[in-house]
């Protein structure tokens, strides 16, 4: 059941019994500091509820949450000994022997299927990381983000109970950290709200993957994970999220970055599928000579809608900042992208630029596209475009002149469209992942048009 | 019998209220190589197009006999895997495809065609090393997406490469040399001079006699208004180049 509400769309019931049940069976075993960071956050978002999509909010404008609100989902309880075995999840995700692999069910930690990480840094799930590093873990949980600027990091706050923190010391540079999220075959809607902590130390290097993986076609899960990057002096993050989720979910993801002086993060995130994907990434540059580069491909299908928010300040002179989206979008399904690159007074010698290109496959499909920019220094240099089109007739044309027919001509075109993201993926495991993904979706892309 | 045999073949834009080619006759024999000359919107273009199968042209009569088949209402890619190639006026630029993926892909979709096994990748690497090199194109280009932020003349170049490893029965070149600096001319010529053989024909779609200086024909045709209006030896090409082709357009108001 829900109520009409001038700010928004208030929560069902289940949140509320659960919100109650969670802080009753914690009582006394969560460190208080946490239970009064979620009470807080829980009675703002109980006041807020869900962004609506109306003139005059930018950040929901053109994404309608009313299926996700409407939908009274229940806090996962996962079994986690009924975790599927490793053979699935290798057939399903990506997956490297090599990684140091956490893996969650509907947002609860699976120690057996785990790979621990070696003892060059520290990646554990959020339980046993709060009493291994409570240190790291007070100093920078919720440092990244204000807590209550956001409804979803409200209600991540709120209802968070496992997740990773992963502390990467300074200079180190360890084997490619993956934390797996499965959502479970459950037959009612179900939610979780994971939390990720990463915390690269100076001149550190690290390869951290974020992967969203449905166990079933026809279960209905609601994601809301929030993963907060600290970047020490001179620490390079590699970060790549892939968002695989089925088409009855709901995944609400917000990456949240804060970078000191000469790091550098890169940031390529994929994905397809869900009733509503929303990629939030928010990157703070807050010293001289940072530098981060946020790429992306999505790729619609049916009645499918994804969403990439993506904001950039320069806080300080020197920074740069790259954002390259694309989007490949076929039957009734809608993307949006809006980016923003801030730069704020004093953040002289700046660069940044933005793209965001479109490939629409069908008539029904549709893309709104913001890229903007807010320029508060002098001495700076931004840019910024965006694109949509559909299959130029004249390259298949050429294509088809050459003897290649129109699927594998269409297929081709898509897929090098495509690729120019994906080659961004430096992993080769992951690599090959998401390749493999493209191509089995590719039918079904280049078929559009002759439906 | 002739490698192509059209006969007063009418073609327009599909959709357009009139013919742009208005009773094309033309007869070309293996290892022949025709030139077809004429003035701007004569049809040079349409005709290369209409050749290649172009979607959105329609023939609207006459017939195109090609290797003893018609080709009239077959698609592009059918023409090309039977032997026909348009080296193109522009060539499309295709975003993350690379020059040698889309050759290798022509290349293996004939082979199947023609019910041969596909060169492996090794056999194909060589193959296309050694032409890259045949052809004098800087192989760091080949390391970007097809024809993107290529010069005029890289793309032509790029053009003979698919023709040279295609090895077609016709080639159709369509105003390859416009554009092109000296030496991309004699690049380009030197890379069609190199594919003559009695079994394979040229039609050299060309506005100007240049190309035609290093490219001997056999045969030159002058296109006005759709239609042929003369034909001759290589002489007409340098007949063209003194008196233009005013003359030829006022033979053309009286046929």
């Amino acid at each position: 059941m829900t109520l009409a509400n001038p700010k928004g769309t208030l929560p069902g019931l289940g949140y509320a019994a659960d919100f109650k049940d969670l802080q009753s069976l914690s009582n006394g075993a969560d460190a208080s500091w946490i239970a009064q960071i979620r009470e807080r956050a829980w009675t703002k978002f109980a006041e807020l509820g869900f962004p609506t999509a109306r003139r005059g909010n930018e950040r929901w404008k053109y994404t309608n949450l009313a299926p996700l609100a409407k939908v009274d989902f229940r806090l996962a309880r996962p079994d986690v000994s009924h975790a599927p075995d490793l053979l699935k999840i290798k057939a399903l995700a990506p997956w490297d022997d090599a990684w140091t692999t956490l893996v969650f069910l509907d947002g609860r930690f699976v120690k057996r299927l785990s790979r621990p990480s070696g003892a060059d840094c520290v990646a554990l799930d959020l339980a046993a990381g709060l009493r291994a590093r409570r240190d790291i873990a007070e100093q920078h949980l919720t440092r990244v983000q204000a807590v209550d600027e956001d409804h979803f990091t409200l209600l991540n706050t709120a209802f968070a109970e496992d997740g990773a923190l992963i502390h990467i010391p300074d200079g180190a540079s360890p084997a490619p950290i993956h934390l797996l999220f499965l959502s479970s075959d459950s037959e009612t809607p179900q939610t979780c709200h994971p939390r990720a902590l990463v915390v690269a130390g100076k001149n550190s290097h690290s390869n951290i993957i974020e992967s969203f993986v449905s166990l079933s076609d026809q279960s209905q899960n609601f994601t809301n994970i929030v993963s907060e990057y600290y970047l020490d002096e001179g620490a390079k993050v590699s970060h790549h999220r892939v968002l695989m989720e089925n088409e009855r979910s709901f995944h609400i993801g917000n990456t949240r970055v804060y970078q000191l002086r000469d790091s550098t993060f890169d940031s390529v995130a994929f994905a397809t599928g869900q009733a509503i994907g929303r990629n939030d990434v928010h990157v703070k540059l807050d010293a001289e000579g940072a530098e981060c580069n946020l790429a992306g491909l999505y790729m619609t299908n049916n009645k499918q809608h994804a969403d990439n928010n993506i904001s950039v300040t320069h806080e300080k002179p020197r920074g740069t900042s790259h954002q390259y989206f694309k989007g490949i979008l076929a039957g009734q399904s809608h993307a949006v992208f809006s980016g923003i690159v801030v730069v704020k007074p004093g953040a002289a010698k700046t660069y940044a630029d933005q793209k965001d290109l479109n490939l629409l496959l069908s008539r029904g499909a549709e893309i709104d596209t913001k890229p903007s920019l807010e320029i508060l220094a002098d001495d700076v240099k931004c840019f910024h475009g965006a694109t949509a089109g559909h299959v130029d007739q004249d390259t298949i044309y050429y294509m088809r002149s050459r003897g290649l027919d129109l699927e594998t001509a269409k297929s081709m075109l898509i897929r090098g469209f495509a690729s120019e993201v994906a080659a961004k993926v430096k992993l080769p495991a992951l690599s090959r992942y998401i390749e493999g993904v493209i191509d089995q979706l590719l039918p079904e892309f280049a078929l559009e048009g002759k439906k | 019998m002739p490698l192509l045999e059209v006969k007063n073949l009418h073609a327009r834009v599909t959709g357009a209220d009139k013919d742009i080619l208005r009773g094309v006759h033309l007869t070309v024999n293996a290892g022949e190589v025709h030139a077809i000359m004429g003035p701007n919107g004569s049809g040079k273009s349409t005709f290369a197009n209409v050749l290649a199968g172009r979607p959105d042209y329609a023939v609207t009569d006459g017939n195109i006999v090609f290797d003893g088949k018609e080709l009239v209402g077959t698609p592009p890619e059918d023409r090309a895997l039977s032997g026909m190639f348009l080296a193109f006026q522009y060539p499309a630029e295709i975003p993350g495809v690379r020059p040698w993926q889309f050759l290798k892909a022509a290349l293996d979709a004939r082979a199947q065609f023609e019910g041969r096994p596909k060169l492996s990748v090794r056999e194909f690497s060589k193959l296309y090393e050694e032409t890259v090199k045949d052809i004098g194109i800087n192989p760091d280009l080949m390391q970007r997406s097809l024809n993107e932020g290529f010069s005029g003349g890289e793309k032509k170049r790029n053009e003979v490469l698919q023709l040279k490893v295609l090895k077609p029965k016709l080639a159709v070149m369509d105003e390859t040399d416009s554009g092109l600096d000296v030496d991309a001319l004699k690049a380009v010529s030197a890379g069609i001079n190199s594919m003559r053989s009695t079994d394979r024909s040229f039609i050299i779609v060309t506005h100007y006699q240049r190309i035609l200086e290093y490219v001997t024909p056999d045969r030159v045709h002058i296109l006005v208004a759709g239609r042929i209006v003369q034909s001759g030896g290589a002489d007409l090409a340098h007949q063209v180049e003194r008196t233009g082709y005013e003359k030829f357009i006022k033979t053309e108001a009286t046929v």
